[in-house]
């Protein structure tokens, strides 16, 4: 595997920033975007463009197959069972709060039990508060060790008869942690408990088996596998989709409609309210043909070689804490440097060329559990380079310099 | 854009020894700032006397070296002044770190004026510009005796 190759097929990568090459270290926020999936977009729209699944001239029809393709290839690269178990939404948030607000309607009551982690990204907690301000359910935390990984003995203890779902990250987005969801996932079904994977980071990263998994719901966004923003999907099992009400109402999700009552078409259309980013989940698919060209275990094996040089080189920069040790953990390293402010980190590294992130990742909760209030963070993608990561250690030695000190 | 002009000495002085730092006694105002998207937060104490003068003013938080030098330059620029005045000094602030404007009023001597410049790098970088206003914006919410807390997103 050719990385400057897959690089070149990034035009992003020929713009210069600050006049230095850029090195974008930033593909846990969103990815950047292979030519394929770029011109995919504007082909269609110059092409091919129709609304789906509405009308019967040709433009339609075409439309309609190629919209259904990419459901197709995601059922594929997921491994689900029916491409009915594959919903199309705006990203992983929209996936989660879906889940959280059908689910919700009918299996939540006052003093029921919702179980997620310390490591949950805002958007896998806030949609489970909405049902603690709404229905009166009560959210528990499982904890995390100080490396970042999920006590697992300690999520069990949490579970109980009123336990209703349990909201789980595949991976997290600030100590990079693998989390075994398939254990946790057996755990609970032993209990009869349903379990959602927010899968939003580890789609990217690592290879996806709904079935082997067993999960009950997964969360993804587009945006993050080298797709378009905009489109998300959620995977349900086919069981739940059927007993689940519909989300957003309009047109496109009903069966009948008359004065008095209205029924709803069967999943997946019946969550697909109003007219669906077309060009978006058409050119989504070239972004998982793209990933299959690599081959999602050279991108693993890409990834793992970065991760491992990198936490071996910044770990010689006396400076610099590595947040979290977890014992899987994938191209995702939050730091800290001794008497910098992560913000001011961002802002010299930029200066380089080198893009990272810097603030709370929207995990407040995880910093909160490690004491810190901000931290910077590198993430990696296909197209980086072990000279991005050359790059990024020299920018940081520049960050003491800049504040002078030793 | 250029490094330093952003983190000029004072500022990475006052970054690193904040003045004013901690509450002070008998304060009769007092506001907090927070910004949810980096997670700063500043509280802004302040002795206002009869004559409504700033008496005493003094903060506490955390955030980085720009908005701590800011907020630590913006303390030893007010204290002393009427309420006016410093509300004057806060406004000629703001339109310098968003528009690019001078410093005008003759409030401030040559040496606060130097201060009070070395914060204007701060508006090539757009992202962080909200940074250094925090702690004026709460200032404000102090002098206007208000105790609610004030959430600045931009």
């Amino acid at each position: 595997m050719n990385i400057e190759n897959i690089k070149l097929q990034f035009p992003i990568f020929s713009k210069k920033i600050n006049g230095k090459p850029l090195v974008y270290l930033d593909s846990s926020n969103s990815s950047q975007k292979p030519i394929s999936v770029i011109n995919k977009l504007d082909d269609f729209y110059k092409n091919e463009f129709s609304n789906v699944g509405r009308s019967i001239h040709s433009l339609a029809v075409n439309a309609t197959n190629k919209f259904e393709e990419t459901r197709e290839s995601m059922k594929v690269f997921i491994n689900a069972n029916s491409k009915d178990e594959i919903i199309f939404t705006k990203n992983a948030t929209e996936s989660i709060n879906l889940v959280a607000t059908t689910f919700g309607q009918h299996n939540i009551k006052k003093g029921d039990e919702i179980i997620i982690t310390e490591l949950e990204h805002h958007s896998n907690y806030v949609p489970w508060h909405y049902l603690r301000e709404s229905k009166g359910a009560i959210i528990k935390f499982a904890p995390i060790n100080e490396d970042g990984d999920i006590l697992i003995n300690e999520l069990e203890k949490l579970m109980s008869s009123k336990t209703k779902i349990i909201a789980v990250t595949h991976l997290s987005n600030v100590t990079g942690t693998i989390v075994p969801v398939k254990e946790i996932i057996e755990i609970a079904h032993k209990k009869n408990i349903p379990v959602l994977v927010d899968g939003c980071q580890s789609a990217p990263h690592i290879k996806i088996d709904v079935k082997d998994l067993d999960c009950d719901f997964y969360a993804i966004s587009g945006h993050k596998v080298y797709g378009p923003t905009g489109v998300g999907i959620l995977y349900g099992k086919k069981k739940w989709l059927e007993k689940l009400p519909p989300y957003i109402g309009g047109g496109g999700m009903i069966n009948e409609v008359k004065k008095d009552k209205i029924s709803y078409a069967q999943a997946p259309e019946k969550y697909e309210a109003g007219t669906m980013p077309t060009a978006e989940v058409v050119a989504f698919n070239e972004s998982i043909k793209f990933m299959n060209s690599i081959g999602i275990e050279n991108l693993i094996e890409h990834e793992k070689k970065l991760t491992n040089y990198a936490l071996e080189k910044l770990k010689k920069i006396n400076s610099v804490k590595i947040i979290g040790n977890p014992k899987n953990k994938a191209g995702v390293i939050s730091f800290t440097i001794k008497e910098i402010h992560p913000h001011d980190i961002a802002t010299i590294l930029d200066e380089d060329g080198v893009a990272i992130r810097a603030g709370h990742h929207c995990c407040q909760i995880l910093h909160e559990k490690l004491n810190l209030v901000a931290t910077a963070r590198a993430s990696f993608g296909i197209y980086n380079t072990i000279e991005d990561i050359d790059i990024l250690c020299k920018a940081i030695e520049n960050c003491r310099k800049v504040f002078d000190l030793k | 854009m250029n490094l330093k002009e952003l983190y000029q000495d004072i500022i990475l002085e006052h970054g690193k020894s904040p003045r004013n730092f901690g509450k002070c006694n008998g304060h009769n105002h007092e506001a907090k700032g927070y910004n949810p998207l980096c997670g700063d937060q500043v509280q802004v104490y302040l002795k206002l006397n009869n004559e409504k003068n700033v008496e005493e003013v003094t903060f506490e938080g955390s955030g980085c070296a720009i908005s701590i030098a800011s907020t630590s330059i913006m303390t030893e620029l007010v204290k002393g002044k009427s309420l006016e005045t410093a509300k004057k000094i806060v406004n000629e602030f703001l339109s310098m770190v968003k528009t690019g404007s001078e410093i005008k009023t003759k409030d401030l001597n040559e040496d606060q004026k130097t201060k009070i410049m070395s914060l204007s790098g701060v508006k090539q970088y757009p992202m962080r510009v909200k940074c250094a206003t925090l702690s004026w914006h709460t200032l404000v919410s102090a002098l206007d005796g208000k105790k609610k807390r004030l959430i600045q997103r931009n």
